[in-house]
């Protein structure tokens, strides 16, 4: 792990509130410290738009009296300040009820050793050399097709930071990571009107990022495509989701084997650990130690080690995602997913996070379908994950005879994801990580299309 | 404290003159506009589960925004340190943009208006509520929930303040604070019934403090709808798919409008020509019954500011009158890029974000038609009076929102509750097809939020009963 200046102080202030704390009569306590900084870039039609650039720090202390617990932020590091932000936690922590489960995770669970997950880089790029490479980016976009009218402009961001977590236990873990990311919106139009698409490049380390050229002319391809576009009839037909796509099937994924909202009886997955969820041709990990990833770390947001585990393992649900306190609610070990917002006591979410792919090429589960969808866009929030239900305004492609007939819009897609998830009928060959969670395209048997 | 610039200056410990030489670095002459935008701001969240309150947080945070436009260029930094050495660091990083070397004149900041009104005139206790308080009213909801029906198997509630002092000054000269507090309530609850379970949720609040959920024991009608609504959607069937008349209820369903207009009226996106609305001003974009304003100066109200972030008093600005495409929602930047009026819709979620074109509180002014005579209209339809959220896509204008309570209309008469659907259209048609507006405008119960290019802000909603006559409704079944 890189070591970065002024390491040491946030480490001493980290003990130090723990120290503090306890004094204060907290039977345990932990801290997590979190800074950065941040390089923004954006431009628009060939010129400098906005530039934001920021340093930024934050610490957050949870505290227990017994099995009474609570939680606070601060960015006032100031001595003073710290005296008066301990004390007004424990006394927040004394009001609230007992809660029989709360506490920090056994002694024994926690990270001891922290190995290189290469996620971070610690190239510093200049504000003209992000300048630079996002011009490029729009640029190329404009190149590579007249009908690039306008641009919604091109972003160049850089940040890294670090996290240290500590507790009353006596662990003390500290990582630092980088991000960098390239990315850019052209519009395009024709006269019946104009459709914005975009594309982007994301990498912990620089110089893995995608070229400017090949992001511009992905993003102009994915954008002139869209110019036409209508509605089709309402009716019911196999859905392709674009990976772009399938990735937000994995996030509802997520959301619903979060052990918060299992144990609130707010999932529809509840009591499914062990069943048949989805056909046996699909596998999905977990993995918190990928190298290079986006949700890489070396210990989650209680400081347990993460880890590679099979979540859905031929089509059998073979885990949840847990942090010690929604584990302990379900009668289940934490599965080292505790995420961690600073000042706010664990949640659980995924890291990196992917469906295996499958053996068929794109093109081909595209040749399967005789008449369908192809989805490349969804928006909107008709997600019910109590129930599973299911609606989305999406927009894509018709499909007739195995091909991309013409494009479409102001369309729903509608089913249950328990359902979508039990007649995934092929997944495609193609998985590219591009962001923490990944999928490769897959095709479902049947949903409800509602348009004309 | 006073609701005025002083007491804020006091509050982050920075000096006229500080302020003054900051600006004056940052104002170069290739500088059409610099502000400085300090912002202190605390929250306290309780939360109960399981009817127990076991969750507390609070955040506190301060520090100050720098910001320079050149053109149409924004230079930004920002520190959570408030020394006049962090100032003059955001103060050349907001410069970059210029290309120009720091200033060394400063620049007076000589207007000081009063506040010409007080929006939202609170005692500071009641909205940085005891922690004991806040758990007595969590208790009571998760009794009064679960006393509405032995169905309620889970009661999810949280009780969200903050308290935000802001104080900005602009290389105008002027100087201008403003204390924001912003309390919200919100229940969630799950009816479970022979294994089918359901939710319900309902939330309200407002430029409030605690004593608006206790008049009349509002925090227990908080109680008893969200109960409601997840009993009621035990029985719900499921939705129609495809195109047909839809009436809106009053209040947040006034998503619509925020969705299918609001945002493709913020300024930026007409400047840059990347909204459906462009080019339109001055055109027939609606039914000659819809007269739609964004309004910032309601007392009390969720989305409503005194001032917005770049110190313009918050106005009330015509959007659409009878159909017409009558104005943009502004802020400097674009008012002055556009020449059109500021309409003081300039907001930023925090110290950490650049100013925007926002709305405020986004509704449609009522109409002359009987909410019942709306309903009775529609033979076969969708009556849909809850929501969830909506999103829409500037540059094509198809917008969504997402139904959470639903009817089906059968012979104008409301029939079954329907599993929640989305709904899809396209903004610059949609107000077309509205062919009815009640008599009745609601404004919204203050829950929401929103997000633009990363940012939240709190916002308003409203509206009358309508009657929309062709809308796609995305439902699972098929239409007999």
């Amino acid at each position: 792990m890189t070591r970065m200046i002024g390491e040491q102080d946030y480490t001493t202030v980290a003990q130090d509130l723990l120290a503090r704390a306890s004094k204060q009569g907290a039977t345990a306590a932990d801290v997590m410290v979190a800074d950065g900084e941040t390089l923004s870039v954006q431009v628009r039609m060939g010129a400098v738009d906005r530039l934001t650039k920021a340093r930024e720090k934050r610490m957050g202390l949870r505290v227990f009296f017994g099995q009474r617990s609570a939680s606070a932020s601060t960015s006032d590091f100031s001595r003073d300040s710290l005296d008066r932000f301990v004390q007004e936690t424990c006394a927040l922590a004394q009001a609230v009820v007992e809660d029989p489960v709360s506490g920090l995770p056994e002694r024994g669970q926690l990270a001891t050793e922290f190995p290189e997950l290469h996620i971070h880089d610690a190239t510093k790029l200049q504000t003209d050399e992000q300048i630079a490479l996002a011009l490029r980016a729009e640029r190329a976009a404009f190149a590579a097709d007249s009908r690039i009218t306008n641009s919604e402009g091109g972003e160049c961001d850089s940040s890294s930071g670090r996290i240290i977590l500590a507790n009353s236990h006596g662990f003390l873990g500290q990582y630092a990571n980088s991000s960098f990311s390239l990315s850019v919106s052209p519009i395009a139009s024709d006269a019946a009107g104009m459709q914005r698409d975009y594309w982007y490049g994301v990498n912990r380390t620089f110089a893995k990022l995608e070229s400017p050229e090949a992001i511009g002319q992905e993003a102009t391809r994915r954008t002139v495509r869209k110019l036409g576009a209508r509605k089709v009839a309402t009716c019911r037909v196999p859905v392709i989701f674009d990976p772009e796509v399938a990735g937000s099937l994995l996030s509802h994924l997520c959301s619903a084997l979060s052990g918060y909202a299992l144990y609130k009886g707010a999932s529809f997955l509840i009591g499914q650990l062990g069943q048949q969820i989805a056909p046996d041709f699909v596998t999905i990990y977990d993995d918190g130690r990928m190298a290079g990833g986006l949700g890489t770390r070396p210990f989650d947001g209680e400081g347990l080690p993460t880890r590679k585990q099979a979540v859905v393992e031929r089509g059998r649900l073979t885990s949840y995602l847990l942090d010690t306190y929604s584990g302990k609610k379900l009668g289940l070990p934490s599965t080292g997913n505790a995420a961690r917002s600073i000042g706010e006591s664990p949640s659980a979410g995924p890291t990196n996070f992917y469906m295996v792919p499958g053996t068929t090429r794109p093109e081909d589960i595209l040749a399967s379908v005789k008449q369908g969808l192809y989805v490349t866009d969804l928006i909107g929030f008709g997600i019910n994950m109590v129930t599973g239900d299911y609606s989305r305004g999406a927009s894509g492609f018709w499909i007739e005879n195995g091909e991309l007939a013409y494009p479409v819009e102001e369309i729903t897609i509608a089913s249950n994801l328990k359902q979508m998830y039990s007649t995934i009928e092929t997944i495609g060959s193609n998985l590219v990580f591009r962001g923490r969670i990944a999928s490769p395209t897959v095709k479902i048997a049947e949903m409800m299309v509602a348009g004309n | 404290m006073s609701n005025n610039e002083s007491g804020a200056l006091a509050r982050f410990g920075v000096t006229d003159r500080d302020i003054e030489q900051a600006l004056g670095r940052v104002k170069v002459s290739t500088v059409d506009y610099a502000d400085l935008y300090f912002e202190y701001c605390q929250s306290e969240s309780v939360s109960m589960e399981e009817g127990i309150v076991k969750r507390a947080t609070k955040s506190v945070g301060q520090g100050v925004g720098v910001r320079a436009t050149a053109g149409e260029k924004t230079g930004f930094a920002y520190s959570d340190e408030l020394t006049p050495r962090d100032l003059n660091i955001a103060a050349d990083t907001a410069r970059y943009i210029a290309n120009s070397v720091q200033g060394t004149a400063p620049v007076p900041v000589t207007h000081r208006p009063a506040l010409a009104r007080n929006l939202y005139p609170h005692d500071r206790a009641t909205i940085e509520v005891a922690t004991r308080d806040r758990v007595t009213l969590l208790n009571a909801i998760d009794a009064e929930a679960r006393r509405y029906d032995p169905r309620i198997k889970n009661v999810m509630a949280a009780y969200n303040t903050e308290y935000k002092i802001m104080l900005v000054a602009t290389s105008d000269g002027l100087m201008v604070g403003d204390i924001q507090p912003l309390s919200r309530l919100q229940v969630t609850c799950i009816a479970e019934e022979n294994g089918n379970r359901q939710v319900g949720t309902f939330g309200g609040g407002g430029r409030i403090g605690l004593d608006y959920f206790q008049n009349d024991q509002r925090y227990l009608h908080f109680a008893r709808e969200a109960a409601r609504e997840a009993i009621l959607n035990l029985n719900a069937v499921d939705a129609p798919a495809g195109v047909m008349p839809v009436v809106l209820g009053g209040g947040w369903p006034g998503i619509l409008l925020h969705e299918a207009i609001g945002h493709g009226l913020e300024a930026d996106f007409n400047r840059k020509k990347t909204s459906a609305f462009s080019n339109l001003m001055g055109k027939k974009v609606a039914s000659d019954v819809c007269t739609i304003v964004d309004d910032g100066t309601l007392p009390f109200r969720r989305g409503s500011l005194n001032v917005d972030d770049e110190g313009t008093p918050t106005s009330r600005t015509v959007l659409i009158e009878k159909g017409i495409l009558r104005g943009y929602i502004t802020d400097k930047l674009n008012a002055r890029l556009m020449g059109i009026p500021v309409t003081g819709n300039g907001r930023r979620e925090s110290y950490q974000s650049v100013v925007l074109p926002r709305m405020t509180n986004t509704f449609m002014l009522a109409g002359e038609s009987d909410p019942q005579d709306i309903i009775k209209s529609v033979k076969k339809g969708l009556y849909a009076v809850s929501f969830g959220g909506g999103q829409v896509d500037i540059t094509n204008g198809k917008f969504v929102f997402s139904a959470s309570e639903a009817y089906l209309i059968e012979d104008g008469k409301i029939t079954r509750p329907v599993k929640g659907a989305t709904l899809i259209g396209s903004g610059p048609d949609i107000l077309k097809q509205v062919s009815m507006v009640g008599h009745d405008l609601k404004l919204d119960e203050g829950i929401g939020t929103c997000g633009k290019e990363g940012q939240s802000v709190p916002v308003g909603v409203g509206l009358p009963t309508i009657r929309i006559d062709e809308i796609t409704v995305g439902g699972t079944k098929a239409s007999s």
